[in-house]
C-alpha cells in the first residue's frame, strides 16, 4: 500500500501530488489536486445587485449560483462555508474590512467580491480577489466583463471570472469553467450527439442522424465531433462540424467502422474497423480520413486513444485473450503491451498529461460474479491503479476534463444510464443529466 | 297485214282513245287532303354527374318523343331510360332519335378527371417464398457468454443452410451480429462482429460464395428481448440471418 501511494505520488506528480486519507479503504486514495500545494481557503460571498434593475437580480442570482458552483467544482479550493461569514459582505473593494475574513470564524485565505448591474440592456460585472492575510498588497485580481443582458451571458461571466481565480491560485493551469462535454441522449427518441456546459447547462442537440449514433469525440479545436453512426447496413465514422451545424463527409470504408478519436494535434484520427477482416482492428488516418492504415490484426479490437502528451502511444481495448483488456501500443502498431491483467477492462482515456489512463472496469466479471463495473485510474508505467468510483451502478466510458483534475463518466446508479462528473481522486461526484438516457460523454481538451 | 286492215285497226285505236279522254274528262274530282305532316321527333339527353373521377361512375338519362329509331352511340335503346356509364376518359355520349318526322340529335358530356395519386401502393411484398426458404433453413443461432464460437448446433444448421443459399445465387444474406446488455457498448459492437463472423466463415467454408454474404454488429443497440435475466439474454446473444431485399 505505501508503496503503491509512493509510485501514484510520482505519477501524478504533474497533476498534483497524492496524499493517502487516513484510515482510508484500501485502495481509497486521496489525489491532490493542486500540484502539492496547500489548498488555498476561499471564501466568495454573493456579488451586490448594483442597481435596481428589473433584471439585476435574475441575473445575479444566475451569476453567483454559477461562480460558487465554479470554484467548488474546480477541486483546488476549500472553500469557507457561508455560515461562517459577517453579516456585511463587500461588493466593492473600500467596503472590505480584511480583518473581519482573514480571522475565524472565516478564517480566508483568499476572498473574490464584487457586484454585478445592468445598465441599458447591458450586464456589467465588477470582480476581484483579494489575499485577505495580506495587509500590504492584498489585490490579486481585478476584473470588469459587460455583456448584453442575458441569463446565459451572466453565467458565462461567471464562468470567465471563476477560469481567472482558477489560473491564479491553481498553479496556472487554466480553469474548465467554458470547456463543453458531448455525449449520447436518447431524449429525442433516437441515440444523437448532444452537447452541454461542463457542469450541465445548456444542453442542446447537435445530430439529427435519425440512425444510432454512438462515441461522439470532439476535435482538439471543437470545430468538429466525429462519432460512429449506423447508416444503412454499416457502422461508420461520421463527421459533425461545430461551424457549419451539420455533418459533413467523411470517407465511407467496408465493414463495420466505430470508436473514433483524435490525435492532440488534430491531425489523425485512430478508430476501429473491420474492413478486410471481418473482425475489428485498430486503424489511424489522416484528419480527413485519407490514407487508413492498420495497426492491429483484430480480434475485437475497440475504443483506440492516443496518448495526448506525446501522440506516440495509443491505448486500446482488445478481445485477443479472452475478456476485454486495456492494451497499450506505439502509434506505429509496435511494442504492444497489455495493461490489465483481468476482469472486464474497457474505455481507456488518457489524461492530459500522458501519465495516468482513466478507464472502467470489472475486476470479477463474469456470469454470476459479484462485482461492478467502476472508474479507476491506472499508472502506466507502474500498472498501479486506484478505484474511483464504488458500489453504484455500472459506471464507464470515463473522460478527462482540459485541466486533468476533473472526469465525466456514465453511470447508472440513479436507476438509468446518466452523466456525471468527479474530481479525478473521486470526489465531488454529481448528476449532470436526468432526462431520458445519457451516455458516453467526451470532455473537449480545451 | 294488209293496208286496209291496218287501218281498220288505227281507227279502232283512235277511237278508243278519243273515248277515254272524253270519259276521264267527266269524272274529274277535287284531290284527297294531303296527311298531316310527322311531328319532328325530339331527344334530351343529360349525365348526372358530369364530372368524375376515373373508376367512377355517371348516369346517362334520356326521353325522346317522336321517334321510333334511338340509338344512344350507336346502339338501339328504348325511347327513353337510363343507364349507367363508367368513362375512362372525357367522353360525349350521343342519342340520335329518328321518326317519320326528321332526325334529332342530343349530346351530354362526362368529363373525368385524374384519380388523385393512388396512395403509394406498398413496395411488392417481398419475395415471401425466397423469405420463407431462407427462414425454413436459417433464422438465427445463439452463443455463450462473451463468446463468438460456434456452438455444434449452430454448426450444424450452418452447413444445413450453406446449399439452400449457395442454391439462390441472387440472394444475399446479411449475417447481424448482436451482444446481450451486459458490457459496455462499443466492445459490445466489436463482439457482434466477432460472432456476425463467425458464421460468415463457417458458411463460406461451407461452400457458400462470400460475394452473397454481409456482416453487421448491432452490439446491444438491437435487443429482441430487454429483461435483466439470463433467458433474455441467451435470447439476444445472437446472429440474425436476414435476406437483403
Amino acid at each position: 500500500m505505501d508503496k503503491m501511494k509512493r509510485m501514484l505520488f510520482a505519477v501524478v506528480v504533474g497533476l498534483g501530488a497524492l496524499a493517502s486519507t487516513a484510515g482510508a479503504q484500501q485502495d481509497r486514495i486521496r489525489i491532490e489536486l493542486n500540484m502539492g500545494q496547500q489548498r488555498p481557503r476561499l471564501a466568495a460571498p454573493d456579488f451586490h445587485a448594483a442597481n435596481a434593475d428589473p433584471q439585476t437580480a435574475p441575473l445575479n442570482t444566475a451569476f453567483n449560483e454559477t461562480l460558487w458552483s465554479d470554484l467548488d467544482n474546480a477541486g483546488i479550493f476549500d472553500m469557507v462555508a457561508r455560515s461562517f461569514y459577517p453579516l456585511k459582505t463587500p461588493g466593492t473593494p473600500n467596503e472590505l474590512q480584511a480583518s473581519v475574513w482573514s480571522n475565524p470564524p472565516p478564517n480566508a485565505g483568499v476572498l473574490t467580491f464584487g457586484n454585478l448591474g445592468v445598465n441599458g440592456g447591458k450586464v456589467d460585472v465588477q470582480g476581484w480577489l483579494f489575499d485577505v492575510k495580506n495587509a500590504g498588497s492584498p489585490a490579486i485580481l481585478g476584473k470588469e466583463y459587460r455583456e448584453d443582458a442575458t441569463v446565459d451571458n451572466a453565467r458565462l461571466i461567471a464562468h470567465r471570472f471563476a477560469n481567472e481565480i482558477i489560473a491564479r491560485l491553481g498553479a496556472g493551469i487554466p480553469g474548465i469553467a467554458e470547456s463543453k462535454i458531448y455525449f449520447i441522449s436518447t431524449r429525442s427518441g433516437a441515440k444523437e450527439v448532444w452537447m452541454m456546459d461542463y457542469d450541465g447547462a445548456n444542453q442542446k442537440q447537435l445530430t439529427h442522424h435519425g440512425g444510432i449514433a454512438l462515441s461522439p469525440q470532439v476535435s482538439p479545436d471543437n470545430s468538429r465531433v466525429a462519432f460512429s453512426g449506423l447508416s444503412k447496413d454499416s457502422w461508420q465514422i461520421m463527421m459533425y462540424s461545430m461551424d457549419l451545424g451539420r455533418l459533413v463527409s467523411f470517407p465511407r470504408f467496408g465493414g463495420d467502422n466505430y470508436s473514433p478519436a483524435w490525435s492532440s494535434d488534430g491531425t489523425k484520427i485512430a478508430f476501429a474497423s473491420t474492413m478486410g477482416q471481418g473482425t475489428s482492428g485498430i486503424f489511424v488516418a489522416d484528419a480527413s480520413g485519407a490514407g487508413a492504415k492498420r495497426l492491429t490484426s483484430g480480434h475485437s479490437d475497440v475504443s483506440p486513444v492516443f496518448n495526448p502528451k506525446t501522440n506516440g502511444q495509443i491505448a486500446w481495448v482488445s478481445g485477443r485473450s479472452g475478456l476485454p483488456q486495456i492494451y497499450i501500443m506505439d502509434s506505429d502498431g509496435s511494442n504492444v503491451q497489455r495493461v490489465t491483467d483481468q476482469g472486464y477492462a474497457v474505455s481507456p482515456c488518457w489524461s492530459p498529461n500522458g501519465l495516468l489512463l482513466a478507464f472502467s472496469w470489472n475486476r470479477k466479471y463474469g456470469p454470476g460474479l459479484p462485482g461492478g463495473q467502476d472508474i479507476y485510474l491506472m499508472d502506466i508505467v507502474s500498472k498501479q491503479f486506484v478505484q474511483l468510483t464504488h458500489d453504484a451502478g455500472t459506471n464507464d466510458f470515463p473522460s478527462w476534463s482540459p485541466d486533468g483534475r476533473h472526469l465525466v463518466f456514465e453511470s447508472t446508479r440513479s436507476g438509468s444510464a446518466q452523466v456525471w462528473s468527479m474530481l479525478a481522486d473521486g470526489t465531488h461526484q454529481q448528476q449532470l443529466t436526468r432526462s431520458a438516457k445519457n451516455t458516453q460523454p467526451n470532455w473537449s481538451s480545451k | 297485214m294488209n293496208n286496209r286492215k291496218q287501218q281498220w285497226i288505227l281507227a279502232v285505236v283512235l277511237a278508243s282513245l278519243l273515248a277515254l279522254v272524253i270519259g276521264c274528262g267527266k269524272k274529274k274530282q277535287p284531290p284527297p287532303p294531303p296527311p298531316p305532316p310527322p311531328k319532328p321527333p325530339t331527344a334530351t339527353l343529360s349525365a348526372n354527374p358530369t364530372s368524375i373521377q376515373r373508376g367512377q361512375s355517371a348516369t346517362l338519362t334520356w326521353s325522346t318523343d317522336n321517334a321510333s329509331d334511338i340509338t344512344l352511340d350507336g346502339n338501339k335503346v328504348d325511347a327513353s331510360g337510363s343507364q349507367s356509364v363508367s368513362p375512362t376518359n372525357t367522353t360525349t355520349y350521343h342519342l340520335n332519335a329518328k321518326g317519320a318526322g326528321g332526325s334529332q340529335d342530343a349530346t351530354a358530356t362526362v368529363n373525368v378527371a385524374e384519380p388523385p395519386p393512388p396512395t403509394p401502393t406498398p413496395a411488392p411484398p417481398p419475395s415471401l417464398t425466397d423469405d420463407q426458404l431462407l427462414a425454413q433453413a436459417l433464422t438465427e443461432i445463439f452463443f455463450d457468454f462473451d463468446k463468438s464460437d460456434l456452438r455444434p448446433e449452430a454448426q450444424q444448421a450452418l452447413s444445413k443452410a450453406a446449399p439452400v443459399i449457395t442454391a439462390h445465387p441472387t440472394w444475399q444474406v446479411r449475417i447481424e451480429g448482436n451482444a446481450d446488455e451486459r458490457g459496455s457498448s462499443m466492445y459490445n459492437l466489436a463482439l457482434g462482429d466477432r460472432r456476425a463472423n463467425a458464421a460468415q466463415q463457417a458458411l463460406v467454408q461451407a461452400g457458400v460464395p462470400a460475394s452473397q454474404l454481409k456482416t453487421v454488429s448491432y452490439g446491444k443497440e438491437k435487443p429482441v428481448c430487454t429483461e435483466s435475466n439470463e433467458d433474455c439474454w441467451q435470447k439476444n446473444r445472437r446472429d440474425a440471418f436476414v435476406l437483403v431485399h
